[in-house]
Order: structure tokens, then C-alpha cells, then sequence
């Protein structure tokens, strides 16, 4: 009796669990783990000298310093003006909101060469922005962290925006009747509510800056050892017919990704945790 | 800390949430602001709270000004009906924060804090609870966390916007006594808004009854019930049934059935007489002609109490009595059966004087 009762319980009243979770698991395996095993499974065809030669040439490890340094750095502007801006979007009531509501996403729907010839355009020496400025903006590092920060944009701003909507203005006001002033409610009451999203859309920023490559290719000016992303140095190897040079940077993209996401992913673990205690 | 209310008045757009209002409140009151949603109480509490400006007047603290003083600089504590606890503090941190904030020389030091917070939470019985997280508490723990916590910045006023409106009949009554514990150990002015007549008859030492946006009557929980000034706080304290008709000569007619009044004297086309449940007397054969035959439809057996509903036999419309549960077993009547009632006690009041 107790046995079959036992047997009762595991059933969820939803329906469709083991349906749902094959075509799940097996939707997953088509589109995201067959084509990321094709590059390990290429990659076992170089000897493990080989493989150590490509990963670790000066150029590549140039570019990975490039491609993480800029992402980092275009990941954190991001944080802070996407939440800027998801607070205005938020907080007040002005004309033409709509509109800027909606610039948000342009980022998202621009084709990403479109957004690279126009950002090249702007801040190359002699462009409309560029002109007055000593220093090379396109063609540098600097560029490179510009075309990162107009991509990664939304994510930040789409994260922050339903949480900042959620959080009732009662916390607010019951912070400034026990005597904080704003800055006080700001920093101990707000910030800490909106952390967790903060680092989402960060996280979710900078795995998108790890991969970009359309927007980048055209500002960065591609030189070698000084602009040269990871991206491209495998479009290059790829180009070469160096398809196992390429899956072999890709190899160290791919783990390198992981490795940070799997951080960010603990960090947020701990910063969610007091929210989810039940 | 004595209050004083002058003359507010509050638009939210095209709507008049408070018109034209004046409190007097003593040092050590415990106020009950009761109404309907949508009368403009809990209004009045922000404004008190400086958490919402006001169009006109002024309100006074101990006789001094504040009405644009600033809600951190009232010497308040407030407590919301949905606990507006910080989620990512514990129940200590969440207690400790109004201390915590304080500009460095008038803050406390650490153990002071924690002395403090612990008197406190043990006064609000949750000691064992200090490391826990708002999310991992109860309806009622988490209501009293907010009370600790607007408590520990030792407020002048309290104010409390509908605080056991989000919880369950028993834990709210628990509360109900709780408070009116701490306010009689604590004597620091109160004032709670709510719409449940029975809290605001059960915990106050006065009540604001209000409507509109405008006061209706301000009394002691026994005046306002005993004495309605208006039709509306005799609907909205209590049952009611309505008796309407004619009045003429001291009497209030209504088809065929009379009514004696004696103290209203002047002749009105429309009259309403106004009867509590328990004050309907019910007889199973007609002894005097000032009855009038009504049907039982319902009877509630619950409690000493004993809740009739009765339908009147001349026109359509229905009655609510009550009676002890011994007169109801002397009576012996059951459903369906035809009985004669008689208001014992009316009040009659004339719409022409209160159009609502």
C-alpha cells in the first residue's frame, strides 16, 4: 500500500513531463551540443604539441587578452549606464519615452557589420567624432570596448528594467521614514535589490562580447598583436584552409567562456541566495 | 506627541481625496482611522508620514509646523500593510536599520545596537528568529518585524496603514490584543487606518470614521457605535436594516405599518428609520398592532448569537435580527415560519440632510 502510494506521489499533476523533456533534451543536443562537440572532435586530430603550439602562439594570446580585456571593459560601462538608463525608463514619466524605450533595442535588431561601418565612420581620425580627439579611438583598443558597449546595451537595460519595476516604492519609503536619507536608501536598500540582475546582464553583456565579431572587424583595424580578437584570428586560420588551427583557438574560447560564466553563475548563486530562502 | 490636523485638503488629479480636514489628537491616543476604500484614510496617514504632499492646510506636531518637513526628519515610524521589509536583510538587520542610518554622532554604538534590537525582538516575541531572511517568516512574523523595526528609531507617532489587513482572522486578532498591549505599555500616540469596523471598535481609543474624503464622525468606539451622526456610519458600524417611509406626527409610516417616534416631530415625505439586528423584536403571535408580519428565511445557529433572516410579508424586502439563543428556544420558531416584529429602538434620519 504505502508502496503504491509512493509511486503516486512522484507524478506530477502537470502533464506532459516526459514528453517535454525529451524534445527538450533532445532539441538541445541538435542545436547546441552536436555543433560544440564537432569542435573538441576536430581538435583531437592535432597532437597534443600541436594543439599546444597553435593555442599559445604570441598572437593568440594577445588576442585573447584583447577579446576578455574589452569585453570586461565594455561589460562594466554597460552595468553602469544600462542601469542608468533602465532607472530613467522606470522612474519617470517624459515625452518621447516610448521612443527611447524602444532605441534600447536597436542594438539587437542592427545587423552588426551595419553597426561596425558606423561606429568606424564616427570615431575613425577624421571622422565626425573622431576628429576632435588626440588619440586613435577606432583602430585601438578604445574602439574596440565602443562597438562592445553599443551590443551589449540591451541586455543590461532588459535585465534591470522589470526588476526596478517589481520593487515597490513601499521599501523606499519605509527606508527614508526610519530616517535614511537618499543616498542611504539608494546604497543599502535599492543596489542591493538590483545586484543580482545587474550581474545577469552583465554576464549575459559579456559572453555576448566574447563572440562578437561582425561589429568589431570593421573598428578595430585588425592589427596583430595590438587589435586582432580572437574571432577574427580564426576567421583567419579558417580562411588559411587552418580548420584544425581554427577549432583549436575555438577550443580555448569555448572552455574560456564557460570557465567565466560558470563564475558569474556562482557569484549570482550567492548574491540570489538570501532572496530564494524559503 | 499631540496632532494636529488643519484643514487639509488633497486632489490626486480630478479626484478629491480629503477635503477640508480637522483632527485634534491628544499625546497617547490610539486612533483608528476607519472607512471604506477609496475615503481617503490611508491618504491622510501618508500625509501625516510626509510620504504624500497636501494641497492646503497644515499639520502639527506638539504645535510646531511640519507640514513640508521631510518623513526622515518627523520622528515617525510607519508600518505598511504589506510589511515593506527589506528582503535582503535579516529580521536583525532589518530591525537594526533605522539606527544604522543614523549621521555618525547621534548613531549608536555596535553593541548598543544589538542590545536594543534584541529588546525588541524579544518584545515581539521573534528572538529566536534574529538570522532569518523576511522571505523564510510568516505573515504575522514578518508584520511584526515591521513593527520592530519602526519601533527601534523610538517614534513619537505611530502610524499604520491597514497592518493586519494582509493576514489570517486569527493571527490578526492576536496582533489586535498585541497592540493594544504595546500601546498601553508604550503610550506613544498611534494611529491605524483600516475598514474592518470590528479592529477599529476593538483596539481604539477613538475613532475617525470617514468617507468621501471627509470626516464623518470622530468618537469613542462606544459614541460612534451607539450614536451615529450619519446614515453612513450607522451602515458602515454594524449591520442595519432600513426602514423607509413617511414621517408625520411623531409616527414613521410605511404603507400600512407604523412606527412610533416620538422625538421627531417634523413631517418629511422621506424618511429613513435606521434599526440595528439586535434591536428587532421578534414574537410569534401578534400582541399590539405595532407589529408587522415577516417570513424567516435563514436562521444562523452559531454562538450565543442567534442570526434570523426574515422577509416581510407586506412588501419585498428583507430583514436581519438578532436574538439570544434563549429567548430564540422560548420563541421555538424555525424556517418558514410567519412571526410579528417591532423595532425597539430606531433612529430616523432624512436623506434630504445627508444626500450621498
Amino acid at each position: 500500500m504505502e508502496l503504491t502510494l509512493k509511486k503516486r506521489n512522484k507524478k506530477t499533476i502537470i502533464p506532459g513531463f516526459s514528453l517535454t523533456l525529451g524534445y527538450t533534451m533532445l532539441y538541445l543536443s541538435i542545436i547546441v551540443i552536436l555543433p560544440l562537440s564537432m569542435i573538441f572532435f576536430n581538435t583531437f586530430s592535432m597532437s597534443w604539441s600541436e594543439f599546444y603550439e597553435t593555442i599559445s602562439h604570441p598572437r593568440a594570446v594577445a588576442s585573447y587578452k584583447l577579446t576578455l580585456g574589452t569585453s570586461l571593459g565594455a561589460g562594466l560601462i554597460n552595468v553602469v549606464f544600462g542601469t542608468i538608463i533602465a532607472w530613467v525608463l522606470i522612474r519617470y514619466e517624459f515625452p518621447g519615452k516610448k521612443i527611447v524605450d524602444g532605441l534600447v533595442d536597436l542594438p539587437f535588431a542592427l545587423p552588426t557589420a551595419v553597426a561596425g561601418i558606423a561606429l568606424a565612420t564616427l570615431y575613425s581620425p577624421n571622422g565626425w567624432v573622431g576628429q576632435f580627439f588626440d588619440f586613435k579611438i577606432a583602430y585601438s583598443p578604445l574602439g574596440i570596448i565602443i562597438a562592445l558597449t553599443f551590443i551589449g546595451l540591451p541586455f543590461v537595460v532588459r535585465t534591470v528594467q522589470p526588476v526596478l519595476q517589481n520593487l515597490s516604492s513601499e521599501v523606499e519609503e519605509a527606508s527614508a521614514s526610519l530616517g535614511a536619507n537618499r543616498i542611504q536608501t539608494f546604497t543599502k536598500v535599492i543596489f542591493p535589490e538590483l545586484l543580482p540582475a545587474m550581474i545577469t546582464g552583465f554576464s549575459l553583456a559579456f559572453a555576448r562580447s566574447l563572440g562578437e565579431y561582425g561589429s568589431i572587424v570593421f573598428i578595430a583595424g585588425n592589427i596583430p598583436m595590438k587589435t586582432e580578437i580572437t574571432p577574427l584570428i580564426i576567421m583567419t586560420k579558417l580562411e588559411q584552409y587552418d580548420y584544425v588551427g581554427a577549432t583549436a583557438i575555438a577550443t580555448v574560447m569555448l572552455i574560456g567562456s564557460f570557465l567565466f560564466l560558470f563564475i558569474i553563475n556562482i557569484i549570482q548563486w550567492v548574491t540570489n541566495r538570501k532572496f530564494n530562502q524559503h | 506627541m499631540s496632532i494636529q490636523v488643519q484643514n487639509v485638503s488633497k486632489r490626486f488629479g480630478s479626484f478629491q481625496a480629503l477635503s477640508d480636514i480637522s483632527i485634534d489628537i491628544e499625546s497617547g491616543e490610539l486612533i483608528a482611522l476607519l472607512g471604506p476604500s477609496g475615503s481617503g484614510k490611508t491618504t491622510l496617514l501618508r500625509i501625516l508620514a510626509g510620504l504624500e504632499g497636501l494641497d492646503e492646510g497644515a499639520i502639527l506636531f506638539d504645535g510646531e509646523n511640519i507640514t513640508g518637513v521631510s518623513p526622515k526628519e518627523r520622528k515617525i515610524g510607519f508600518v505598511f500593510q504589506h510589511y515593506a521589509l527589506f528582503r535582503h536583510m535579516t529580521v536583525f538587520d532589518n530591525v537594526a536599520y533605522g539606527l544604522k542610518v543614523r549621521p555618525r554622532k547621534e548613531r549608536p554604538s555596535k553593541a548598543e545596537i544589538a542590545k536594543k534590537v534584541n529588546e525588541l525582538l524579544s518584545l515581539v516575541k521573534l528572538d529566536n528568529l534574529a538570522d532569518r531572511y523576511p522571505s523564510q517568516l510568516s505573515g504575522g512574523q514578518r508584520q511584526r518585524v515591521a513593527l520592530a523595526r519602526a519601533l527601534a528609531v523610538e517614534p513619537k507617532v505611530l502610524l499604520l496603514d491597514e497592518p493586519f489587513g494582509a493576514l489570517d482572522a486569527k493571527v490578526r486578532k492576536e496582533l489586535r490584543r498585541w497592540l493594544r498591549k504595546l500601546h498601553n505599555e508604550f503610550h506613544v500616540t498611534s494611529i491605524f487606518v483600516t475598514h474592518d469596523q470590528e479592529e477599529a471598535l476593538d483596539v481604539a481609543n477613538r475613532i475617525i470614521v470617514m468617507n468621501n474624503g471627509k470626516i464623518e464622525q470622530i468618537g469613542t468606539p462606544d459614541e460612534v457605535y451607539e450614536n451615529p451622526k450619519s446614515p453612513f456610519v450607522y451602515d458602515f458600524l454594524g449591520n442595519v436594516n432600513l426602514f423607509r417611509g413617511r414621517l408625520h406626527n411623531g409616527k414613521l409610516t410605511q404603507g400600512q405599518f407604523e412606527i412610533d417616534v416620538p422625538t421627531y416631530l417634523d413631517s418629511h415625505e422621506e424618511a429613513v428609520g435606521y434599526v440595528r439586528p439586535h434591536d428587532i423584536h421578534i414574537e410569534k403571535v401578534q400582541t399590539s398592532n405595532d407589529t408587522v408580519a415577516a417570513t424567516i428565511v435563514h436562521i444562523h445557529l452559531l454562538g450565543p448569537v442567534v442570526q434570523i433572516e426574515l422577509k416581510r410579508d407586506d412588501i419585498d424586502e428583507y430583514l436581519e435580527a438578532e436574538v439570544t439563543k434563549e429567548h430564540f428556544n422560548q420563541l421555538g420558531i424555525k424556517k418558514g415560519d410567519i412571526v410579528y416584529i417591532r423595532p425597539k429602538q430606531l433612529k430616523v434620519f432624512i436623506p434630504e440632510d445627508f444626500s450621498i
